[in-house]
């Protein structure tokens, strides 16, 4: 249904400058050209300070040699394949960081926010201490610290620290895992070099466990934050039925946790993926490092950044697309 | 006290067991680290580098204006301290020493007397650290005692003090009206740190409210605006916008205009703030209930006087510790500008590192630079609380 | 165009076939006529839905209407801002939600309005606050927070709040639908004191006590639309319309 306007006033209409129904309009009409004229302003200078370097926009720059080496990668590349295989290469290594980093951290905080609640008084402490030390240390400093005082500083060879099933060297993680053939294989030690079915490097160790712990401790706050919004009233009655405390928290407590948890656990998967750009302060060769190093070579500013970009907004929309998903089913469960 | 402790540590069979497994790995840790600490380690790397870590490269001949700078920070703090203590608010009468105060200014003694001897600084400069703290503790007392006599017209100028003090460090390191220039390639280490943090911080409240209240408003232009900007940085991985800020700026800019990399990288982090900034101010807005606008509308105030007035105090309280936590994470980051060559704290400590005198002493520079960090973010979180009791009127004062 | 000035005719607010329509299509308000004079006391009453609230808000500008014209105190609400902040000088209202500034305390909640928007010294609103204050009896509260205040207290600072922007005009929107029954008296108590000062006033409530004794006329909203308009005493002993049977019928 068409509504009609409000009405006049019986001497005609004010100016416009009083009129209520104007005055919002002109407001945006002057913000949107402001903008406007800032965004071609910069453009403006972009295009023309570019055609001046020679370095207008173009792609055909991706499929030249890249003459640089990745430290490691699971998709095959060397330093004769093109700039676009590399940069897929650094993709799937964030990829990779990232869904580690994820399941970790969510396992870690988890725990870390579910002993916030425990009978014990001491793990309570310890939750609490681990994620207000962790929440004050920048992110960068952590990760430098796991890198360079922790596992660079691992021994080596036949020194390196055996633990069952796992051996860390400065060479490595090696983990045990099923071999060739479907048979549980321990790491060995040949010929002075440790060989195992599942190997990390350093670096992303390195990373992966400061990005863990990191994360671990925001998630851990929203994981508390969800079950002490639960009412007091459900773990009284729980009780009361004579539930254990972990029973209560599985089968009463933690799903309706969930309904508060989801949303928060979304900002906290979104800042781990970009988090893990860090990489390449460990020397992990990570989408940003990969894009890093291609700019130094190729100049080619603009370009790589806008890969950059698309990429990192698209793992941040894969991830809020699943954690809605997510969210629905977590939310359905009420009727 | 010790029926507490055995019914936190061990009420059931099972949190014994746990407890003492807990018990026995914390005194091993504990232990192994004293040991690193007080044998092996060697801290001769702080205090041979406190300068460097302290300011970086600046020129030591002109480090008395940064002298200069900190004593009068500290004497607005003191000032500003003594008058927050000389007026309560207004429903809390009598109590003029709240214990907590009394708590933060022993903390602060001790630590003034403690940390010089520790740091093994340079007499000269341990005497001039006693003397900032003993200045510090005589304003806050002067400024508490005199405070109530102080006509309102001059306390309303008070919290001037700040921003004038920001403008005159400002001068002071940079230089000019006579003082020789220093550039800011020359700042470095915990000033270059706190500068970047506190330009972003003030800088990005602005925005972010702004910011704010354009993706709360009705006109779809503003809110689109605001949204796209928002959702815009906050996809983005810092560091990359740090890197677009040092590659394309200069492409933006008329002529190859190309401001120092510092300023870049401080307006950079101001707006990369600002986003998360706005978040966080928005949850507020949105916890402020309808009928405020009403009433203050009813009563004839205009929309901007409402918002002024009624709408955002409100709303910043409730954002307030969203927003502080927005602050600490803004100090945080100023660390990956170690990541695109500024020599801010971590930045320095990498170049300390790599002088072959001081080869491989990682250790002890990484946790000094956390414990550094972990000091001043968590001085933050404790100042935020006292904030929020303070403007809360709900608070029922503690004694 | 001159600048509007309050006229000193004896009609306060009039009322000529109002419209509302909400953005979803719901028809509010069907065209209601009210005309208030000066120094009287109307209440609206009406079943919950009735558009009510909604009626008294359009006097005010709180909401909008599409058809019909509202004058209040000889100034014409249209699309003039500057029509809009006379009239909002002129009328003060009081909210079922109280809508204290809970960050200020209750001598600034006050003052904050009469200082901002007629631009008076701070000095000489503090000292009528006070007074007012005094007058809805709570002199002593004058520095607490409204947090600390209980229901009533509350409502009784807002009426002085409207107070205190001397208006012409006070709308009450179920000013004690929000309190506990104790402290529904004090409240009406100081809405009689005040009625009794010959300000001009216009209720909606449900409070039937207070409509017999207290009001000039009492008028029947209901679907949108205005019913009836009677003195209390016809009203409730002897109304004209079946509909307005039908409604004391429940409430009495």
């Amino acid at each position: 249904m068409v509504l009609p306007s409000p009405p006049s006033a019986p001497d005609g209409a004010p100016p416009w400058w009083r009129d209520r129904r104007v005055v919002p309009w002109v407001v945006q009409a002057v913000v949107g050209l402001v903008v406007l004229f800032l965004i071609a302003f910069l453009l403006g200078n972009l295009v023309r300070n570019l055609t001046a370097a020679g370095l207008l926009l173009t792609w055909r720059w991706l499929s030249q040699p890249a003459g640089f080496d990745l430290a490691e990668t699971i998709v095959p590349f060397d330093a004769g394949m093109p700039y676009w295989r590399g940069l897929l290469a650094g993709l799937a290594n964030t990829l990779r960081a990232v869904v580690c980093g994820l399941v970790g951290a969510t396992l870690l905080g988890t725990l870390a926010g579910m002993a916030a609640f425990s009978s014990n008084g001491l793990l309570r402490g310890l939750a609490r201490i681990y994620v207000e030390v962790i929440r004050n240390i920048p992110l960068l400093l952590q990760l430098v610290f796991w890198y360079f005082v922790v596992f660079l500083a691992l021994p080596n060879g036949a020194a390196a620290l055996q633990l069952p099933g796992v051996v860390l060297a400065k060479s490595g993680l090696y983990l045990a895992g099923l071999a060739e053939g479907l048979r549980w294989q321990l790491p060995q030690l040949v010929n002075g070099v440790w060989q195992a079915p599942l190997r990390l490097s350093v670096e992303f160790a390195a990373l992966l466990t400061g990005l863990i712990i990191y994360s671990g401790a925001f998630i851990a706050e929203v994981v508390r934050g969800g079950i002490a919004a639960v009412p007091k009233g459900q773990w009284e009655a729980a009780a009361s039925l004579g539930l254990g405390w972990f029973t209560t928290l599985k089968q009463v407590v933690l799903p309706q946790a969930l309904r508060v948890i989801v949303p928060g656990l979304n900002t906290q998967y979104i800042s781990l993926a970009k988090n893990s750009s860090l990489a390449v302060a460990v020397g992990f060769s990570d989408l940003y490092s990969v894009a890093e190093t291609t700019l130094n070579q190729t100049g080619r500013a603009v370009e790589v950044y806008l890969i950059l970009l698309g990429a990192y907004l698209g793992l941040d929309l894969l991830i809020s697309a699943l954690m809605n998903g997510l969210n629905r089913l977590v939310q359905i469960r009420e009727r | 006290m010790l029926r507490k402790l055995r019914h936190e540590l061990f009420s059931t069979p099972g949190d014994g067991v746990l407890s003492l497994g807990l018990l026995s790995l914390l005194v091993l840790a504990l232990v192994g680290f004293l040991r690193w600490a007080f044998h092996q380690a060697e801290w001769a790397v702080i205090q041979a580098n406190s300068t460097l870590f302290a300011v970086g490269r600046y020129p030591l001949d002109q480090q008395w204006r940064l002298w200069l700078l900190t004593t009068l920070l500290v004497g607005a703090a003191g000032l500003s301290w003594g008058l927050l203590r000389a007026h309560p608010r207004s429903d809390r009468e009598g109590v003029l020493w709240p214990r907590n105060d009394r708590v933060a200014a022993a903390v602060l003694v001790v630590l003034a007397l403690w940390l010089p001897f520790a740091l093994r600084l340079h007499p000269g400069i341990q005497a001039r650290w006693w003397g900032l703290a003993a200045l510090l503790l005589a304003l806050r007392w002067l400024a508490g005692r005199h405070g109530r006599q102080l006509p309102s017209k001059l306390l309303r100028l008070v919290p001037l003090i700040w921003p004038a003090t920001y403008i005159i460090g400002m001068v002071l390191i940079s230089g000019g009206l006579g003082m020789a220039k220093v550039p800011p390639s020359e700042w470095g280490g915990l000033l270059l740190t706190l500068l970047a943090a506190s330009f972003a911080i003030l800088l990005c409240f602005p925005l972010g409210v702004l910011l704010a209240l354009g993706r709360r408003s009705e006109l779809p232009l503003l809110r689109w605006a605001s949204v796209v900007y928002i959702e815009f940085i906050r996809g983005a991985p810092l560091i990359t916008l740090l890197f677009l800020g040092q590659n394309i700026l200069g492409f933006l800019l008329p002529g190859g205009l190309a401001p120092e990399r510092i300023w870049r990288a401080a307006w950079v982090l101001t707006f990369f703030a600002a986003a998360y900034l706005a978040e966080a101010v928005r949850s507020g807005l949105a916890a402020v209930p309808a009928g405020q606008v009403e009433a203050a509308r009813s009563l004839g105030l205009s929309y901007p006087q409402a918002l002024q007035q009624v709408i955002l105090p409100q709303a910043l309280r409730v954002a307030l510790p969203s927003m502080v936590g927005q602050f600490i994470s803004l100090l945080q980051d100023t660390t990956l500008l170690s990541l695109i060559g500024l020599l801010e704290l971590l930045g320095v400590a990498r170049t300390v590192m790599a002088n072959p005198e001081f080869l491989g002493k990682n250790a002890e520079v990484y946790l000094t630079l956390a414990v550094l960090f972990w000091c001043c973010c968590a001085a933050l979180g404790l100042g935020s609380r006292a904030l929020e009791r303070r403007l809360d009127p709900q608070t029922i004062p503690s004694r | 165009m001159t600048v509007p000035v309050a006229s000193t005719s004896s009609v306060m607010i009039e009322a000529r076939a109002v419209e509302k329509w909400y953005p979803n299509g719901f028809h509010a308000l069907k065209g209601c006529d009210l005309e208030v004079r000066r120094g009287e006391v109307v209440v609206i009453m009406g079943p919950s839905g009735s558009g009510k609230s909604t009626f008294i808000r359009t006097f005010n500008a709180l909401e909008d209407f599409q058809k019909g014209q509202i004058t209040v105190d000889g100034i014409a609400l249209s699309n003039d801002l500057r029509n809009i902040d006379a009239i909002r000088r002129e009328v003060g209202m009081v909210f079922q939600q109280f809508n204290l500034f809970p960050h200020l305390s209750v001598i600034d909640n006050l003052t904050l309005a009469p200082v901002l928007v007629r631009k008076r010294p701070k000095a000489e609103v503090s000292e009528q606050a006070r007074a007012l204050l005094e007058r809805v009896g709570i002199a002593e509260q004058a520095d607490k927070f409204p947090g600390q205040l209980s229901g009533g207290q509350q409502q009784r600072v807002a009426i002085a709040r409207a107070l205190c922007m001397e208006p012409r005009i006070l709308l009450f929107d179920e000013p004690t639908s929000a309190l506990d029954p104790e402290m529904v008296r004090e409240v009406l108590e100081v809405m009689q004191n005040l009625a009794a000062d010959d300000i001009t006033m216009v209720v909606v409530t449900h409070e039937v006590k207070f409509a017999r004794h207290v009001a000039h006329r009492v008028v029947l909203m209901t679907d949108g639309v205005v019913v009836e308009e009677a003195p209390p005493e016809t009203f409730f002993t002897t109304p004209a319309h079946e509909r307005t049977r039908r409604f004391l019928d429940q409430i009495l």
